[in-house]
């Protein structure tokens, strides 16, 4: 049996008696690209906080590649590379003498090689020698990447890693971070770019006031979840909505020719086609679109809100 | 991208990256760190060792440049050693950057020590250049060069655990300040930096028998110049417990986290 990558089990933190993390489980293959998702404050970042070692855990385990995090915490924090949310530098260095740096602390020679494809691939190059205090936002955030990565790790946490980045260095990271994974690193995500989150991610876990409310790969997430919009064009304009149709929460656009319907889970289009030809409307086309993970997320950490919260 | 071959852990590298990072730190800010200390020591040296000190006799067979420059050699390396290590971790903190090494495989005594030696050095640094710019005003007759240079560094030591102490309690620059003008300043200067403890009257005396930097500097200065208030043995013996004391302090701080991990 594969040892997993990561794995958490009845994780617990509080602050002042209130629980940021309330008895969360979950594994992580190795090789896989795993999002964690949730609104703000949700308990990300503490947990990832967990997973680094900057924040201690009250109760329960996490063992990386199947090693404790605490009784074992050099062998797993050399094994790890966590890019923090906010941006936390040493502005009396350079990018290059920083990355040299953290290569050190991980306990692993300094790697030209490697080191220049960071640099290269993440577009430092031309700051190089630039002290920290110099750089533009979105340049401290690709170093931050960078020194995350300095010492290869098999499991890359990024927690947030586009967040206030432009478009370009979001497709760049993203590329990058794609190759890496294929290459063997495991990659452990947040993102409050939930578009981001769907195209890469294997599996998505949801996390809603410090608890665990849905993880499941990311297509049968969207499909067992994920509603499905309708555009129905009609030949001719009507004038009020059939009564059939409310069970689809349709709308009738101002010109009476195109009607929006939504299909909620367990609702085919099959059976919406057959509804409309019931009725004996004309249709000139039909347009079905998926609901996005924002849609789902919206829907299931309401849900959750509205319900307290369950741990599934 | 061509695969990256795994590279071995290093054990020791994680203390050997941080003592590096620290020196290049108060190197790249010289100015600061080494040179403010030198020119205020060398004004001293100049107000006490070439005016004044000409008119003033202390001890029986030594002028008074003679010593008073131990004192301020020491006050040098306590000073630099102190400030080194506090506004180094006192920043990691504040600006947060100190998870950097938090997530990282570095061991409590790793962090210690790196951070100790850092400061030592620097404090050490600086007495030897206040030591060499001394030579200009008066000699010094080295009567234990071992013993000064034992008390040297059992001073430095001490305080680079009272600065990770300080980092970690401080909660803002006032704070920290206050540990250097409230604490090491006026123990400093009524620890007989510029007079025998053995002139005050005798309330004054034993009042200042329970300066801890009283055993330092008239330990350091002993090793100097062969004649000191107490033994030399004496003096160190109260320096190792204090500098003991505050490293135990310091390690449980660092052992637990403190203020480190939240």
């Amino acid at each position: 049996m594969t040892v997993p990558a990561l794995a958490i089990q009845n994780l617990t933190k509080s602050y002042d008696g209130k629980p940021a993390v309330n008895d969360i489980s979950f594994a992580i293959q190795p090789g896989e690209i795993f999002g964690l998702l949730g609104p703000n404050g949700a308990g990300k970042s503490t947990t990832i906080n967990m997973i680094g070692g900057v924040t201690r855990i009250d109760s329960g385990n996490i063992e990386i590649f199947g090693h404790d995090n605490r009784r074992e915490y050099r062998t797993t924090r050399s094994t790890v590379g966590v890019m923090h949310q906010e941006i936390v530098i040493d502005n009396f260095f350079t990018i290059d003498q920083a990355l040299k740096f953290h290569a050190g602390y991980y306990g692993v020679r300094d790697d030209p090689a490697w080191r220049n494809i960071l640099i290269e691939r993440l577009g430092l190059s031309e700051h190089l020698h630039k002290v920290m205090i110099k750089l533009s936002g979105g340049l401290k955030r690709r170093f931050m990447i960078a020194k995350a990565l300095i010492h290869k790790p098999r499991l890359l946490i990024l927690d947030e890693p586009t967040a206030g980045v432009d478009v370009e260095l979001r497709l760049t990271l993203w590329d990058f971070v794609r190759e890496i994974n294929r290459q063997g690193t495991t990659i452990l995500l947040t993102t409050h770019y939930l578009e981001e989150a769907q195209q890469m991610c294997g599996r998505i876990a949801i996390m809603n006031h410090g608890n665990l409310i849905a993880l499941e790969e990311t297509t049968a997430l969207l499909q067992r979840l994920g509603t499905q919009s309708v555009l129905a064009r009609l030949a001719m304009p009507l004038e009020h909505l059939p009564a059939a149709l409310h069970e689809y929460h349709a709308e009738l656009t101002e010109s009476g020719t195109q009607i929006n319907l939504v299909l909620s889970p367990g609702q085919t289009s099959g059976d919406l086609l057959h509804t409309l030809c019931q009725l004996g409307l004309e249709l000139v086309d039909l347009e079905t679109r998926r609901a996005s993970l924002e849609e789902v997320f919206l829907q299931i950490t309401r849900q959750a809100g509205s319900s307290g919260g369950e741990t599934p | 991208m061509k695969p990256v071959p795994e590279r071995p852990f290093i054990s020791w590298l994680p203390f050997y990256t941080l003592l590096q990072k620290e020196i290049r730190r108060f190197l790249r800010v010289a100015s600061q760190t080494l040179v403010t200390p030198v020119i205020t020591a060398s004004l001293y040296l100049f107000i006490f060792g070439a005016t004044l000190g000409e008119r003033i006799n202390v001890v029986e067979g030594f002028s008074y440049a003679q010593f008073v420059i131990p004192g301020l050699i020491l006050m040098g390396i306590i000073n630099n050693s102190f400030s080194n290590v506090a506004s180094s971790l006192f920043m990691s903190r504040y600006l947060g950057n100190i998870v950097d090494l938090m997530v990282t495989p570095i061991t409590p005594a790793q962090f210690i020590l790196a951070y100790t030696l850092a400061a030592m050095i620097r404090g050490l640094a600086v007495g030897l250049i206040v030591w060499l710019i001394s030579t200009l005003f008066a000699p010094l007759p080295w009567a234990h060069p071992f013993s000064a240079l034992l008390m040297a560094a059992l001073a430095s030591f001490l305080f680079a655990q009272f600065g990770i102490i300080a980092a970690i309690y401080a909660n803002n620059f006032d704070a920290l300040a206050m540990y250097t003008n409230f604490i090491i300043l006026p123990l400093i200067y009524l620890g007989g930096v510029f007079y025998p403890i053995s002139i005050l009257p005798p309330v004054w005396s034993g009042l200042s028998h329970l300066n801890p930097l009283f055993y330092l500097i008239d330990g350091f200065r002993h090793a100097l110049l062969g004649t000191g208030d107490l033994s030399f043995a004496t003096s160190f013996c109260v320096g190792l417990a204090m500098a003991s004391g505050l490293f135990a302090w310091a390690a449980l701080l660092i052992g637990k986290s403190y203020r480190l991990r939240n």
